[in-house]
C-alpha cells in the first residue's frame, strides 16, 4: 500500500474488532499463530536466527523514538552461553504528546506479549519483562490479566506449546520519572535504583540487566514483530513510507476537533492527517505549528508544512523527526513563549540531575524563559538562551539535554518575532 | 505511629522477589506495597521497607525519594494530580488547576483542612488527545475536563465515590 492510499488502510495492530483484548477472542482471530509458527514450523523457521532474519528485513524502526532498525538490534545480542538474557519492554511513555502504547495495553495486549515472546524465542532470552510507567495503573492491572491468561493458556512458561523453549514474563511498575524511558535509566530503575541513565558502552546487548545481555524495545514495536511474523516482511515493507515503513500509531492532541490515537501506515502527509483524520482545527481557527513527535522533536511552523509528510526521511527536510509520532497542534492563538517555557519548565523537572550540563542547563533554560515570559527579559536573553543550548547538546550520558535543549532552539529560531516582542519593554504600559 | 505490614502484604512482597534474581529491584514494587498500605512512605515506612527487604535504609530513602508517585509525607484521601504539560497547557489544565484551587480553597501542593483533597500540578501523565485532564490518588485517570466536571468529580469524591476507569475509544473506531 502507498502513501497516497491511507484512507483505504484497514487497521491491523488495533483492528475494528470488539473485545480483542480478550485472550479466547485473539485466539479466535489468528492470536497466538505466529509464536506457533516460529516455534513449530522448522521448514519456514529453521532456527531462532532465521526470525530475527525476517524481522531485519521488514526494517521495523523503533517506535519508541530513536527509529533503529528492531532486527538489526536483536542481531547484537552475543551467542547465548548458557545464562540468563534478558528482554525489557519499554511501556514508560512519558514523552509529552505521547499516548498511543496504552491503546495497545488496552486493545491489543496479546499481539504486544505475542511480539515480545517471538522476540524473546529469536534471542534465545529467558526473561521477560514489561516496564510500565506508574501513572498507568489501569494498564498495569490489564497487563497483569493478559499476562495470567497466556501462561494459563500454555503461551508463557515451560516448554511453550510443546517445544523445547521455557520463558517467564513479568510486568513490573515505574513511579514517576521521566527519564525512566531512556533505555538504560529503564534497567536501572528495573534494578530498583534511581532512574540514573548508565554510560554506553557498554551496550545493553552486551551489558545489560544485571551485567547480562539485554535488549530493549518499545512497546508498538514489538506488536508489530507479531504481524511481520504473521505477514510476512516483504507486507511490511510494503507499508507507507519507503525507509521508514509500517503502520504507526499517530496520537494526535491539541487544538484538534478529534483528538486520539489513530493506526494508519507511515507517511501520511501531516496536513491530512490533522484536516481529513483529526477533523481539523477546533473553533474554525487557523493552523499555526506542529509539534511532530512529542516535545522534544523541533516544532515546524504551518507554512513549513506544505508536501511535509510523517517519515524521518520528510521531515527531515524541515529540521525535525518523526521520534514517536505523537503530534500537538497548535492553533493561531497559541503563544509560542509561554509553550515553550512550559517545555523547558518540563525538562527542567525531569532532569535526572546526573549531568551538570543537563542539571544546570535545564535550569538556566527554564528561569530565562520565565524572566521573558514575565514580560522581563531582554533581546540578549534570546542569544543567551541559544548558546546555553549549545553548551549542553551532545555533552551528556542520555539525550535528555538534547531534547531539552532542540525545543528552545528550534521554536526561538522559527518564531523570532514573537520572542523579540515580548523583550521589548514597551509591550508593558508607562506606568 | 508505629508501621508493620500485615500478612498479606508480606505474601504480595514474597510474589514479587520472586520476579526477580535478586532482592534490590524489589525496592520499587514494595515501596509500593506500603504506599497503598499507609497512604504514603513517610522515613519511617521507608525503615520499615529496608528492614523487611534488607537492604540499606539509605538505599530505600534514595530511591522514594528519586520518584515523583511516592508520598514523603501524608497527604489527603484523595490526591488530585493535574497535569499541565505541553498538550494539557494547550488545552486549559492550567484553567483546572486554579478553579480546583478555588472551589478546594487551597493552593498547588496543599492539603484542604479536613484532610480530604490535597492538590498537585504534574508533569505529562501520557492521556494528551483526552487533555486536559487529572489523575486521583496515583490511579483513576478522568479526562477531557471542564469546570463543571472538575466541580462535580470533586463532590462525588466527597461522598466517597470514585469514578471507574473510562475507556475512551479511538476515533473513528467502530470495533465488529
Amino acid at each position: 500500500m502507498s502513501t497516497a492510499d491511507w484512507k483505504n488502510y484497514e487497521p491491523v495492530l488495533i483492528p475494528n474488532i470488539k473485545d480483542l483484548h480478550k485472550i479466547d477472542v485473539y485466539i479466535k482471530n489468528g492470536g497466538y499463530e505466529g509464536l506457533k509458527s516460529v516455534l513449530t514450523d522448522k521448514q519456514k523457521w529453521e532456527n531462532p536466527k532465521s526470525v530475527i532474519e525476517e524481522v531485519k528485513a521488514a526494517n521495523i524502526r523503533g517506535r519508541g523514538g530513536a527509529g533503529f532498525n528492531a532486527g538489526l538490534k536483536w542481531s547484537f545480542m552475543p551467542p547465548a552461553d548458557g545464562g540468563p538474557r534478558y528482554l525489557a519492554c519499554n511501556g514508560d511513555e512519558s514523552e509529552p504528546g505521547t499516548f498511543k502504547d496504552r491503546k495497545i495495553f488496552e486493545y491489543n495486549p496479546h499481539a504486544f506479549i505475542e511480539g515480545a515472546l517471538i522476540a524473546a524465542y529469536a534471542m534465545e532470552i529467558t526473561t521477560i519483562y514489561v516496564y510500565i510507567r506508574g501513572e498507568y495503573k489501569a494498564y498495569i492491572r490489564m497487563m497483569e490479566k493478559a499476562l495470567e491468561d497466556a501462561y494459563e493458556k500454555g503461551f508463557i512458561g515451560k516448554n511453550i506449546l510443546g517445544s523445547n523453549y521455557s520463558v517467564d514474563f513479568y510486568v513490573t511498575g515505574g513511579a514517576g520519572a521521566y527519564i525512566c524511558g531512556e533505555e538504560t535509566s529503564m534497567l536501572e530503575s528495573l534494578e530498583g535504583k534511581r532512574g540514573y541513565p548508565r554510560v554506553k558502552p557498554p551496550f545493553p546487548a552486551q551489558k545489560g540487566l544485571w551485567g547480562r545481555p539485554t535488549t530493549i524495545n518499545n512497546i508498538e514495536t514489538l506488536a508489530h514483530v507479531t504481524s511481520v511474523i504473521n505477514r510476512g516482511a516483504d507486507w511490511f515493507k510494503s507499508v507507507g513510507a519507503e525507509n521508514h515503513p509500517g503502520p504507526i500509531l499517530y496520537g494526535i492532541s491539541g487544538h484538534v476537533n478529534r483528538p486520539g490515537v489513530y493506526e494508519l501506515p507511515s507517511g501520511v502527509p501531516v496536513l491530512d492527517l490533522i484536516h481529513d483524520m483529526a477533523g481539523g482545527i477546533r473553533n474554525g481557527k487557523k493552523l499555526k505549528a506542529v509539534i511532530p513527535g512529542g516535545s522534544s522533536t523541533p516544532v515546524v511552523r504551518a507554512d513549513q508544512l506544505d508536501g511535509i509528510s510523517m517519515d524521518s526521511d520528510s521531515l527531515r527536510t524541515v529540521g525535525t523527526m518523526l521520534g514517536t509520532a505523537g503530534l500537538v497542534v497548535m492553533d493561531e492563538d497559541t503563544d509560542m513563549v509561554d509553550m515553550l517555557w512550559r517545555i523547558t519548565h518540563f525538562y527542567h523537572h525531569e532532569s535526572c540531575g546526573q549531568c551538570t550540563p543537563c542539571r544546570e542547563g535545564t535550569g538556566w533554560l527554564e528561569k530565562i524563559m520565565l524572566k521573558i515570559k514575565n514580560g522581563d527579559g531582554e533581546i540578549k536573553d534570546l542569544d543567551l538562551l541559544l548558546d546555553i543550548t549549545t553548551q549542553m547538546e551532545g555533552r551528556t550520558i542520555c539525550a535528555l539535554a538534547d531534547a531539552a535543549a532542540w525545543p528552545v532552539r528550534h521554536t526561538i529560531t522559527r518564531f523570532r518575532d514573537e520572542f523579540e516582542a515580548r523583550c521589548k519593554k514597551s509591550v508593558h504600559a508607562v506606568a | 505511629m508505629a508501621y508493620e505490614f500485615t500478612k498479606e502484604d508480606l505474601e504480595e512482597i514474597e510474589k514479587i522477589k520472586a520476579k526477580f534474581p535478586e532482592v534490590m529491584p524489589a525496592t520499587l514494587p514494595v515501596l509500593w506495597v506500603a504506599q497503598n498500605r499507609f497512604g504514603h512512605v513517610n522515613p519511617d515506612v521507608q525503615r520499615l521497607v529496608a528492614e523487611t527487604l534488607d537492604l540499606p535504609e539509605a538505599h530505600v530513602h534514595g530511591v522514594a525519594e528519586f520518584y515523583t508517585q511516592y508520598y514523603k509525607e501524608e497527604k489527603g484521601k484523595f490526591v488530585l494530580d493535574v497535569c499541565t504539560c505541553l498538550s494539557c497547557q494547550l488545552c486549559g489544565g492550567y484553567d483546572i488547576l486554579e478553579h480546583l484551587e478555588d472551589k478546594l480553597g487551597i493552593k498547588k501542593g496543599e492539603t484542604t483542612d479536613d484532610g480530604m483533597f490535597s492538590l498537585n500540578e504534574v508533569e505529562c501523565l501520557g492521556a494528551c488527545g483526552y487533555a486536559p485532564m487529572l489523575q486521583i490518588t496515583n490511579d483513576t485517570y478522568v479526562n477531557h475536563l471542564t469546570k463543571e466536571k472538575a466541580d462535580q468529580l470533586v463532590d462525588s469524591l466527597r461522598k466517597g465515590e470514585v469514578p471507574e476507569y473510562e475507556q475512551i475509544d479511538m476515533p473513528l473506531r467502530n470495533a465488529k
